[in-house]
């Protein structure tokens, strides 16, 4: 058996997870503190197999999906507006730098008070985290279509849309996929985020009722879960790159 | 030309917040005026300096560690090349997790005050300060390395005499970035874990409705974060055009 770089990340996973195992069972770590890796497995069977939680989960994963989704298309169809007239652009490129400077959280209060405490702030939170990404990415895509594809639109008498659409999108799409994978993983920690600071379900909710509650037989599991989910997504999008960045190659 | 353009930004953003605030009511939010006169008011009250002065002391310590956390992983990952392949894609799974469900480990592990809003911001300014020193040693021309070993430099002096002076670009804008999450990390921490600080008046003014208190704090935030964010990006890209030899 040849040392891969994935081989030997996998032992270090597992040795890591069997040393915190060890240090509960032993006792090292308070059960008050964290309860074994090996149980929160358990327990997460458990809540996954009872029905309690399921509405929880999916009330996150649409959420997210909502902020994720929207994010993606406005922030393209932005892109390609903003791409078009310079002097917005070059107006609007400072926000681009600082935003994510801005604690968007800190804007969370003020959607409660406007919107209710509905679904509507957290996924605005989602939304707004991963709508700059795309946007940027939209602009950095656009800016290396080569002239003569343009030229050729040109000479198609193709529309503004249409030579959008068809050859100029197309032509930015993995640049634009960069800005894609940041929204998908900004509106997890969007949503969660907005769920854990104040929110009356979804999974951020949860976890924090079970820690005010001292309840670490949830609390940890769907802690994890939250990860596993995030992480699992992120590696997909990773990997639906790869597969296409190696179709463009050929 | 350029601070022109930032004016007529600003000037936009106060004309849609102003919109805003006729069309959601005063219930909703404060007039811009109302707010800035608000904030002056909180920035000159006796009593909201020690919370200042608390997220502010919560911050530097966070950032002190997160960029030389960040930097020694950073560092021995883009050195060791193998260490490298295995610990960058960790790192880059680690940035792209909602770190906030972790609070609860925090608190257990640090208990409730400064400890764990520390650790709350280091734990969000680390992994991309790391990630962009692994990138910075990683892109180095070879050529320096490989001199400073023929020179028998000891490994520690390599980092610090070559390494560093030649990666400090790059460094600077995992800095930067990791400056903003550091910030955002600290206020979220505030939020949960703390009586002090400018995230636990924010926590507080939610439960309390104090629509005034919310703006105020959300505006000195917003600039605080954007003034600082600006002040790094000229830095930064001064930094740059020095390497590239354009200025």
């Amino acid at each position: 058996m040849t040392i891969t770089p994935g081989r030997v990340r996998f032992a270090l996973a597992l040795a890591l997870v069997l040393l915190l195992e060890a240090l509960c069972r032993f006792g090292t770590i308070n059960r008050f503190a964290m309860i074994p890796p090996g149980e929160i497995l358990w327990d997460l069977g458990k809540i996954l197999a009872g029905r309690t939680m399921w509405p929880a989960i999916a009330k996150t994963l649409t959420n997210v999906a909502v902020a994720c989704a929207s994010a993606i298309i406005v922030g393209v169809v932005l892109g390609t507006l903003i791409h078009r007239w310079r002097a917005l652009r070059e107006t609007l490129d400072p926000l681009f730098a600082a935003y994510y400077a801005i604690p968007v959280y800190a804007f969370y209060p003020l959607f409660i008070v406007i919107f209710g405490l509905g679904d509507m702030p957290q996924v605005l939170i989602g939304f707004m985290l991963g709508l700059v990404a795309v946007i940027v990415n939209t602009l950095n895509g656009l800016d290396r279509v080569p002239r003569a594809l343009m030229k050729t639109a040109r000479i198609h008498r193709l529309g503004p849309v249409d030579a959008a659409l068809q050859i100029s999108l197309p032509f930015a799409a993995p640049y634009i996929f960069t800005g894609v994978k940041l929204a998908v993983a900004y509106s997890f920690i969007g949503v969660i985020g907005a769920e854990l600071i104040m929110s009356r379900t979804g999974l951020g909710y949860e976890i924090g009722f079970a820690y005010n509650n001292f309840d670490n037989a949830v609390m940890y599991p769907l802690i994890v879960l939250v990860l596993a989910i995030a992480a699992s997504v992120n590696t997909a999008f990773f990997m639906w790159e790869k597969r296409l960045l190696a179709r463009r190659r050929r | 030309m350029r601070a022109l353009r930032a004016a007529v930004l600003i000037a936009c953003i106060l004309a849609g917040w102003q919109l805003l605030f006729w069309w959601a009511g005063e219930s909703a939010l404060t007039s811009p005026r109302d707010t800035f006169a608000y904030t002056l008011e909180l920035l000159g009250s006796p009593t909201f300096y020690p919370h200042l002065a608390e997220t502010g002391q919560a911050f530097a310590v966070a950032l002190a560690i997160a960029i030389s956390c960040g930097m020694l992983i950073g560092f021995s990952l883009g050195l060791y090349r193998f260490a490298g392949e295995v610990g960058e894609p960790v790192l880059v799974a680690l940035y792209s997790i909602p770190k906030i469900t972790l609070y609860p480990i925090v608190l257990l592990a640090f208990g409730i005050g400064m400890p764990a809003k520390i650790a709350f911001g280091a734990l969000h300014g680390i992994v991309p300060i790391a990630i962009f020193a692994l990138g910075a040693v990683r892109n180095l021309n070879p050529v320096y390395a490989k001199a400073a070993r023929v020179m028998r430099m000891p490994p520690a002096q390599i980092a610090s005499h070559v390494l560093l002076p030649a990666a400090i670009p790059e460094l600077f804008t995992g800095i930067r970035i990791g400056f903003s999450l550091t910030l955002i990390g600290t206020l979220l921490g505030e939020m949960f874990a703390s009586q002090r600080g400018l995230g636990h008046l924010l926590m507080q003014a939610i439960g309390l409705h104090n629509v005034r208190v919310i703006m105020a704090l959300t505006l000195l935030l917003v600039v605080i974060a954007v003034t600082a964010s600006a002040l790094l990006l000229t830095v930064d890209r001064r930094l740059r055009g020095r390497a590239t030899g354009t200025v």
